[in-house]
């Protein structure tokens, strides 16, 4: 005896129904479409005689299955979201989430001008039916200029910029213009220490010449 | 503004951690930063970000002048590498020796006299000056 089985499809939701599997047997030349359902504890069993009855039957069911379908699926929304959203560099963190059709954005956005553009952008998707947009705008951060900027490199200066240097071994100083130029070898730390000392000393520096010790 | 765009993660940072009276400017193709930070581990973190925000911090684009709170009577610790931290007469290399304090340790803040001076007396009852990146405020 001539017998095949195919499962053709798994869980499908359609029309209301929940089709668990739905198989076919075939048995000599005789079809058999076992469909079972959720809710229902006993399969339907379809023969049918003839294989050409039986391809149709395939044929009706594939038509009415795609015919089920009314859009893109959460999936592949929320996939074509984020391909529009990674285009825009500024907007390319922000969370994305879709329940049936419907898209919720979370995250920071760097503006209300960003964040407003997020949701037009994912507005344009195909299956989106509305977007919830749930991201947070940055506080602006705004900071005053500091009371001075630099000093001038007289006397005093300069040599609070040697007192620094005393301690740091292999290097040298010297002052072009306003600028205290470091030559030699250091450290990692020492660099650290080095710029630090400058800094608290509101120096502008050239450290071009200032190499790692190797 | 692209300093500020260089540097954004660091101001950020010095915002989030409290950097008391941030100020930032950008003048001459130099960023100045100026605040107070909290602490010794606030501070190093920053220095930390700037090295890694400018490698080798040799482009010459910032001035980070954070200094790290501390009033009066504030405990310094001495981080020297080894040796002794001398303590002057007067805020200069140049001032007599009149004291030590050793490595590693904590000594007291007398006041802040300028950026790179600072007073201090040590448990021994030595005063005078010493130079301020030797001294880093104890949490």
């Amino acid at each position: 005896m001539f017998v095949t089985q195919k499962n053709i499809f798994g869980a499908y939701n359609c029309f209301n129904k929940k089709i668990i599997s739905l198989k076919y047997l075939f048995v000599e030349d005789i079809f058999y479409f076992v469909v079972l359902f959720q809710n229902q504890k006993i399969s339907k069993v379809m023969k049918l005689t003839k294989f050409f009855s039986g391809a149709l039957l395939i044929a009706a069911l594939a038509f009415s299955v795609s015919a089920c379908k009314s859009g893109p699926k959460d999936a592949d929304i929320e996939k074509a979201v984020k391909e529009k959203l990674a285009a825009t560099p500024d907007m390319a963190s922000t969370a994305v989430s879709v329940k049936d059709g419907v898209v919720t954005l979370s995250g920071e956005c760097k503006d209300d001008a960003c964040k407003a553009g997020c949701e037009a952008a994912v507005k344009t998707v195909e299956g989106v039916k509305s977007v919830t947009n749930n991201c947070t705008v940055k506080p602006v951060v705004t900071t005053p200029p500091p009371a001075s900027l630099t000093t001038t490199l007289d006397a005093a200066t300069q040599q609070k910029v040697k007192d620094g240097l005393k301690d740091i071994k292999g290097v040298t100083v010297t002052f072009d213009g306003e600028k205290a130029v470091l030559a030699g070898e250091v450290s990692k730390t020492d660099r650290m220490k080095i710029m630090q000392m400058l800094s608290s000393a509101k120096v502008k520096s050239d450290v071009s010449k200032l190499m790692d010790k190797k | 503004m692209a300093l500020q765009d260089k540097y954004a993660q660091l101001i950020q940072s010095a915002n989030d951690m409290g950097v008391a009276n941030l100020a930032v400017a950008e003048q001459d193709g130099v960023l100045h930063v100026s605040g107070t930070a909290k602490s010794t581990a606030d501070y190093d973190a920053l220095w930390g970000l700037y090295a890694q925000l400018d490698p080798n911090m040799a482009s010459g684009d910032l001035m980070m002048n954070i200094d790290i709170k501390a009033d009066a009577g504030a405990q310094l610790r001495v981080t020297t590498d080894s040796t002794n931290l001398n303590i002057r007469a007067t805020p200069s290399t140049e001032g007599e020796i009149v004291g030590k304090a050793g490595h590693n340790e904590v000594v007291t803040l007398v006041e802040k006299t300028d950026d790179s001076w600072w007073k201090i007396r040590t448990a021994d009852g030595e005063e005078g000056y010493a130079y301020a990146q030797y001294l880093s405020p104890e949490a």
